[in-house]
């Protein structure tokens, strides 16, 4: 498979596509937890009852369209080899956990990955929606029009006083989680991202490094999402974590100016350098990747960079991660060797740019 | 204070134990606390798990045995998963548990959510029209509030006309449920 062929299939169709504020913001999401009124809750483990409840969405979603998220198809964990697994991880449409669950997981997943509705994770439903960008009204718009649509066949458990029900009590009410991801690099430059933090909790949202472990955001990449899913409507959810997110891109667009003018000729120096290890190394290890896609996509947001996608951060964000070094390779890779076929994945991808 | 157990190290951990009305007091190094099983410093950290059940709170209205034999024989009648499950995990086992241990829940809600205990979001369209009228009535009737509060009263009137009609509609019942 030449590489073009690969990345194409890698990547996500929506994730090429413009957004807003989209220098800053990649991307936004909405997940909303749903759950069938009369079968127990995954947690339980009772799952015979959840092969129903796999076997039920099969029937009536594979391969039906809604809207302009074309043609669903369902996807068990139990027919995927576990690199398949991980590459879905890598991709976002599917969570860690739900990979483990052979018997009775799956995902619902439309043809341009923009919509991904996990069944049998922690709830029945976990139905997630994608898009480029700041864009999460539509996000929850469009969320909101694909719950309606399963609606019309599942009765869903719900109670008036606690809204929808779900297994944990951290998702109960409206089972909304809205989230970013953002690209932060020169409010992490200035360290100005550790005071922010902090404020940002105290608002009642989650700030999180999106690769990485720890308080380490490789990328520069963090997700900031909301946490209380109870008293609050949905919209409210969604305007004030958005009031919150442009916050940080203000914050974010003046520290970007800041660093221009102050760092001048170092800057643009950091920025190359970081460019041509990209573009000439032939052994990489993901941290330093992260660390230098992140440089060269914020030369590009700054115009010192010409010619090169918008989408080579996010992209290689993915593809650099071992799943996909190793369906690449088409085989499995030790850590050293993962590290050669990274270095070689990235020159190849930025030769493509010429 | 020195250890208990060894008599060496300076005690930081501190236990109080109550058996059958007996208490005692344990003060021991954190070596020797991990020793005898009191800190488990290998799990893996805290886990969403742990951190929820240390929301729950004690139940403080109820006296403490009461409420603690309660507990112990608490079980949702559908999936079986008891009050201690559920507070181990911090997980529900099916949609019956919410009416099964309505009684602890409240306080737990409080601490999860910021204090909010009610849902304000979407309803189902399933769950009928008689609630999502409920919920334009509780709006109409703050509007109301406010404009009278404002001396808006030819809006005001509009607003009471349709909280009328919106009373009479609810007071049919079965209407209300297309």
């Amino acid at each position: 498979m030449s590489l073009q062929n690969f990345i194409n299939d890698a990547i996500s169709p929506w994730l090429n596509t413009e957004g807003i504020d989209n220098d800053i913001v990649l991307s936004s999401r909405v997940r909303l937890a749903r759950n069938f009124e009369q079968v127990p809750f995954p947690t339980s483990g009772a799952n015979e009852a959840l092969v129903k409840v796999l076997e039920y969405m099969e029937q009536e979603f594979d391969d039906q369209s809604y809207n302009d998220l074309k043609q669903f198809q369902m996807i068990k964990m139990n027919d995927l080899k576990p690199v398949e697994k991980r590459v879905l991880v890598e991709k976002h449409l599917i969570s860690p956990s739900l990979a483990e669950k052979d018997h009775t997981g799956a995902a619902l997943i439309s043809k341009n990955e923009q919509a991904s509705v996990m069944i049998n994770e922690e709830d029945h439903l976990r139905i997630q929606l994608y898009f480029p960008g700041f864009e999460l009204t539509k996000a929850l718009e469009q969320a909101q029009e694909l719950d309606d649509w399963f609606e019309d066949k599942i009765q869903y458990a719900f109670d008036e006083q606690r809204g929808y029900l779900t297994s944990c009590p951290t998702n109960v009410g409206t089972g909304l989680r809205a989230s970013v991801m953002m690209h932060l690099p020169a409010l992490s430059m200035t360290n100005q991202i550790n005071n922010l933090i902090p404020e940002i909790n105290k608002l009642g949202l989650v700030v999180r490094g999106i690769y990485g472990e720890g308080s380490e955001a490789l990328g520069q990449l963090y997700q900031i999402s909301n946490q209380m899913t109870l008293g609050k409507s949905e919209e409210d959810i969604v305007e004030d974590l958005k009031s919150v997110v442009k916050q940080v891109i203000e914050n974010e667009r003046r520290a970007r100016e800041w660093i221009m003018e102050q760092l001048g000729i170092q800057l643009e120096d950091r920025i190359f350098r970081s460019y041509g290890i990209l573009a000439n190394s032939r052994i990489i290890q993901s941290k330093e990747a992260a660390k230098c896609l992140s440089d060269v996509r914020l030369g590009i947001d700054l115009g010192l960079l010409e010619n090169i996608s918008k989408t080579i951060l996010n992209e290689l964000m993915v593809l650099t991660q071992p799943a996909f070094l190793q369906q690449y390779a088409k085989k499995t890779l030790s850590p050293n060797e993962r590290d050669v076929f990274r270095a070689n994945l990235i020159r190849e991808r930025l030769q493509l740019e010429h | 204070m020195e250890c208990q157990r060894c008599h060496q190290n300076e005690a930081t951990v501190h236990y109080t134990q109550v058996v059958n009305g007996q208490k005692t007091e344990i003060h021991l190094c954190e070596k020797c606390a991990e020793h005898e099983g009191y800190m488990d410093f290998n799990d893996d950290s805290l886990s969403i798990h742990q951190l929820l059940t240390s929301m729950f709170p004690f139940d403080q209205n109820v006296s403490q045995q009461q409420s603690f034999q309660a507990q112990q024989t608490l079980k949702c009648d559908r999936c079986g998963t008891t009050y201690q499950q559920f507070r181990k995990m911090g997980k529900f086992g099916c949609s019956q548990c919410y009416a099964s241990f309505e009684s602890y829940l409240t306080p737990i809600f409080k601490r999860v959510h910021s204090g909010n205990t009610k849902h304000v979001g979407k309803i189902p369209k399933r769950v009928g029209g008689k609630l999502h009228k409920q919920r334009e009535l509780e709006q109409l009737q703050e509007k109301l509030q406010q404009l009278i509060h404002d001396e808006a009263f030819e809006e005001a009137a509009q607003v009471r006309d349709e909280i009328r009609t919106l009373k009479e509609e609810l007071n049919k019942g079965k209407d209300g449920d297309a």
